[in-house]
């Protein structure tokens, strides 16, 4: 069980006036207390977590957000910035002295820029509906997280968001050129623009990722990217993760970057194709799907190169997408599969460890041994071409102590990407999730170098509070304690 | 007073005692680009080598003061090459070497930069000491990490303001089979830019677009040879065009380094850079009348050559962007500001940080000044 920060008793002592504060600035209409349309705001896509915040307040413009946050510095106040909520990391779930600024409203696409390649939006503007605003012309934005369809391009920046894509095109922070951002007093700022590289420090780089500790961006200016001539994907079974494995690292080896290249394991295939019926091998135990693009030529050559190599690994089957119908098939299956496995299992985490390629196969080798010492069922997606782990841990909410059971499975796989020399976190963030193992990827001065940023935006540490930074803190409704910050595991040998 | 530190933990105890403020200096060929310092040299030469190279990870992990040329060497022998594309060294101290660790510091990129991102985009993971003397990680060596802030972002381009990097982590990719340069006669800026843009907004992947006056406007296509020459034919009956001359293979990689390095600008004593939306390429140069220039990045990049410094016409034609003063005599650089001066929010913040990270302002003190 996660900590929730403890709430300031004076603050929410003070919750009619900082309501009535917010009335005036807004508008009633705008300002929302009603129990039942709060509920819509406790949460994210980490639905264990629940918290009902102060207020919700949808402002309409960035004078209002602006407004609303120089009134929350006056009346220290928490803020919780909010998208869509689709964080899988908890990034937006409330804290209960806490205003969630919801930029639902933040919907309109202000500029599309063909020769110069770029799009001005607000930030709750969805991604897709970026990507289709451009099709049009021949263009897409490149970045295409799985949520894709509901997350915010504004919550995209805060979280650094990949997708399927990033492996040849990058994250959201290779693809974003501008931001405007309104600062924890209450300050509207613009940090780069519809030019390339800031000319100072970056404070661009910083804001993308930055899970909303350090300010709300209101409008993003991103690069838009003409669409690829042709695009055909390969469909390959494998009767081995491992030979799958090698064949993801020969691709590569072989001067191939994939537009995609993506790896499903068993459980995850069946949960798939009983779901979406995408055609997939049933009998083994890993599938590839690896997409190529660009030039019709090129692409032509680059899928003879990796079906010799899928060959060469033991491949038990492989398809050739024929048409653009069926290399949207092969992709539907894996678009599906966290839903496919919501059918099969009550509940699910996602985790979302990133490890070096060449520690694919003794990694999954790994989790499935602690799949079997912690009772629980896993189902692996991930990305492969980057080495983007999602384990989904298949678990029953409503069976006392299986939340903590999976969460503590969940706590082993992520150790387990870091000792091998990756990463807590590849696309989904730290929020709430991964706060308490920030400290075994990192000592105490690589926390406080990053935490001083964040007192550099924000002194009073009321943006998105209880995220990212794990802090001594104590966890009374558990009767327990938590002890963080300084539990650092070898804290004298170099970390990467 | 000069230092050379051999270690993270030396440099780490140098700073960490009290002591003077220092002008970080490893290759040294940037010395000339930025405020004028006077602090005492810290000497970090020997912070080099590589410290792991694996082909298959598409990373490569090296100490800062490693020379380009030696990655590019290594790099080469696997038929890799540096995910950005370093700029040449035309514009600066030419008798001296280059090193990773300064091309970060500066994050100045190549041509290619408009398609395959820059020397920032591409470094994601680094070992440091700060001002404070406290060595430090930040971000990994695996490609996708949003682990806490993006300290690697933080850094490059913060010339040696910030902390000392002493190991850095860069993505690398597969090098280009074959490249191709198409150059066209181009009569006006408007229709140069017009015609990059056109190039770079089409599917046919050009990588790299410029306009060099009196060569006209250059186009590159790199990739497998078939790709290549497939992409020049959809490319050239999409534009309705035929190039005035086609440079392939070595002679397009070599037309590059010229235009990355600015050569054609190399005799001014003052040279600008300035990165602007593409769109306003035209009517900024209409209004600052240069000597000479040069356009990159589609139009987004700018170098102009003068005789004299005038930062009014130069920053006056901005609507949007940065210019910064690469070379100005010494008294020159002492009365402007080299970096495009900021709006006081951001001014601020930027300030902060530079506290955050060196509080007594011990590392190259005034150069972004």
């Amino acid at each position: 069980m996660i900590c929730l920060p403890q709430p300031d008793a004076a603050i929410i002592a003070r919750k009619a006036a900082i309501l009535a504060g917010l009335r005036a600035i807004l508008g009633a209409a705008d300002v929302i207390d009603d129990d039942l349309l709060v509920r819509a705001y406790e949460t994210d896509a980490l639905t264990a977590y629940r918290q009902r915040p102060l207020a919700v307040v949808l402002p309409h413009d960035t004078g209002q957000v602006a407004a609303v946050l120089r009134f929350a510095n006056q009346e220290r106040v928490n803020i919780v910035p909010r998208g869509a909520g689709t964080s899988l990391s908890g990034g937006a779930v409330p804290a209960a002295d806490a205003i969630v600024v919801g930029l639902g409203r933040f919907n309109r696409i202000l500029e599309i820029d063909y020769a110069d390649r770029c799009v001005v939006a607000q930030s709750g503007v969805t991604n897709l509906a970026i990507s289709q605003a451009v099709a049009g012309r021949g263009f897409y934005y490149a970045p295409d997280p799985s949520s894709q369809i509901a997350c915010t391009i504004g919550g995209n920046v805060a979280e650094n968001s990949g997708g399927v894509h990033c492996l040849k095109y990058g994250l959201t922070t290779h693809n974003v050129l501008g931001v405007e951002v309104v600062t924890p007093e209450g300050e509207v700022l613009r940090f780069g623009g519809r030019y390339l590289d800031a000319g100072q420090l970056d404070l661009l780089g910083l804001m993308i990722g930055s899970e909303g500790l350090l300010g709300i961006v209101t409008e993003v200016t991103v690069r838009i990217l003409p669409k690829p001539q042709s695009a055909r994907a390969l469909l390959i079974g494998f009767s081995t993760a491992t030979g799958a494995s090698a064949c993801v690292a020969d691709v590569i080896a072989a001067g191939i970057i994939p537009a995609g290249l993506e790896m499903m394991d068993g459980p995850a295939i069946r949960a798939a194709e009983d779901f979406v019926q995408a055609g997939y091998p049933l009998d083994v135990e890993a599938i590839l799907i690896a997409e190529l693009d660009g030039p019709q030529a090129e692409v032509d050559e680059l899928i003879t190169r990796v079906h010799a190599i899928a060959n060469s690994h033991g491949a038990t089957s492989c398809r050739i997408s024929a048409d653009e119908s069926e290399r949207l098939r092969f992709w539907a299956g894996r678009k599906a599969a966290f839903p496919a496995v919501g059918r099969i299992s009550p509940d699910y985490l996602c985790m979302d460890g990133s490890i070096p390629r060449h520690q694919l196969a003794p990694v999954l080798q790994s989790i499935a041994e602690l799949s079997v010492r912690h009772g629980l069922r896993v189902a692996n997606v991930f990305h492969a071409g980057d080495g983007n782990l999602h384990p989904l841990i298949l678990y029953d909410a409503n069976i006392p102590g299986e939340l903590d059971r999976a969460e503590a499975f969940g706590a082993d796989i992520l150790k387990l990407c870091v000792d091998v020399g990756g990463v807590l976190t590849g696309e989904h963030g730290v929020g709430i999730e991964k706060r308490d193992l920030m400290t075994y990827q990192y000592g105490p001065t690589d926390l406080e170098v990053q935490h001083r940023i964040k007192r550099v935006f924000d002194p009073q540490l009321r943006f998105n509070p209880g995220k990212v930074f794990p802090t001594l803190s104590r966890c009374s409704e558990q009767g327990r304690e938590h002890v963080h910050a300084g539990a650092s595991r070898h804290a004298g040998l170099p970390r990467f | 007073m000069q230092l050379r530190p051999g270690t993270e933990g030396e440099l780490a105890e140098l700073l960490s005692a009290p002591g003077p403020a220092f002008e970080l200096v490893a290759g040294g060929t940037k010395r000339g680009i930025g405020q004028p310092l006077e602090a005492a040299i810290l000497d970090l030469s020997a912070l080099r080598g590589i410290v792991d190279y694996q082909p298959g990870e598409l990373v490569l992990t090296v100490r800062p003061a490693t020379a380009l040329e030696e990655i590019e060497a290594l790099l080469a022998t696997q038929r890799q090459r540096l995910a950005f594309e370093p700029p040449g060294t035309m514009l600066l101290d030419a008798a001296r070497t280059q090193t990773l660790g300064g091309v970060l510091m500066a994050n100045s990129s190549g041509s290619r930069r408009v398609t395959a991102g820059s020397a920032r985009d591409h470094f994601i993971g680094l070992r440091a000491v700060n001002g404070r003397g406290e060595a430090f990680v930040g971000g990994g060596r695996v490609v996708k990490n949003v682990t806490g802030f993006d300290l690697p972002k933080a850094l490059a381009g913060s010339w040696g303001t910030l902390a000392v990097l002493t190991e850095i982590t860069v993505r690398v990719v597969p090098a280009a089979e074959f490249e191709r340069t198409l150059l066209f006669a181009s009569v006006s800026v408007a229709a140069a830019v017009n015609l990059c843009s056109q190039a770079l907004g089409s599917m046919f992947e050009v990588t790299s677009a410029a306009f060099v006056p009196g060569r006209g406007v250059a186009l590159r296509l790199e990739g497998l040879a078939t790709s290549v020459e497939s992409r020049v034919v959809g490319l050239l009956a999409g534009l309705s065009l035929a190039p005035a001359a086609v440079l392939d293979g070595p002679d397009s990689a070599a037309f590059w380094q010229q235009v990355g390095a600015a050569a054609v600008l190399a005799h001014f004593p003052v040279i600008w850079r300035l990165s602007v939306p593409p769109r306003d390429a035209a009517r900024i140069l209409d209004e600052i009348q240069p000597e000479d220039f040069q356009l990159d990045w589609g139009g987004g990049l700018i170098w102009i050559g003068a005789q004299q410094v005038d930062v009014r016409r130069v920053r006056g034609a901005l609507h949007g962007g940065h210019a910064t003063l690469v070379r100005a005599p010494l008294a020159e650089r002492r009365l402007s500001s080299v970096f495009e001066p900021q709006p006081p929010g951001i001014a601020a913040i930027a300030a902060r940080l530079k506290t955050a990270f060196d509080p007594q302002n011990r590392l190259n003190p005034g150069r972004m000044n």
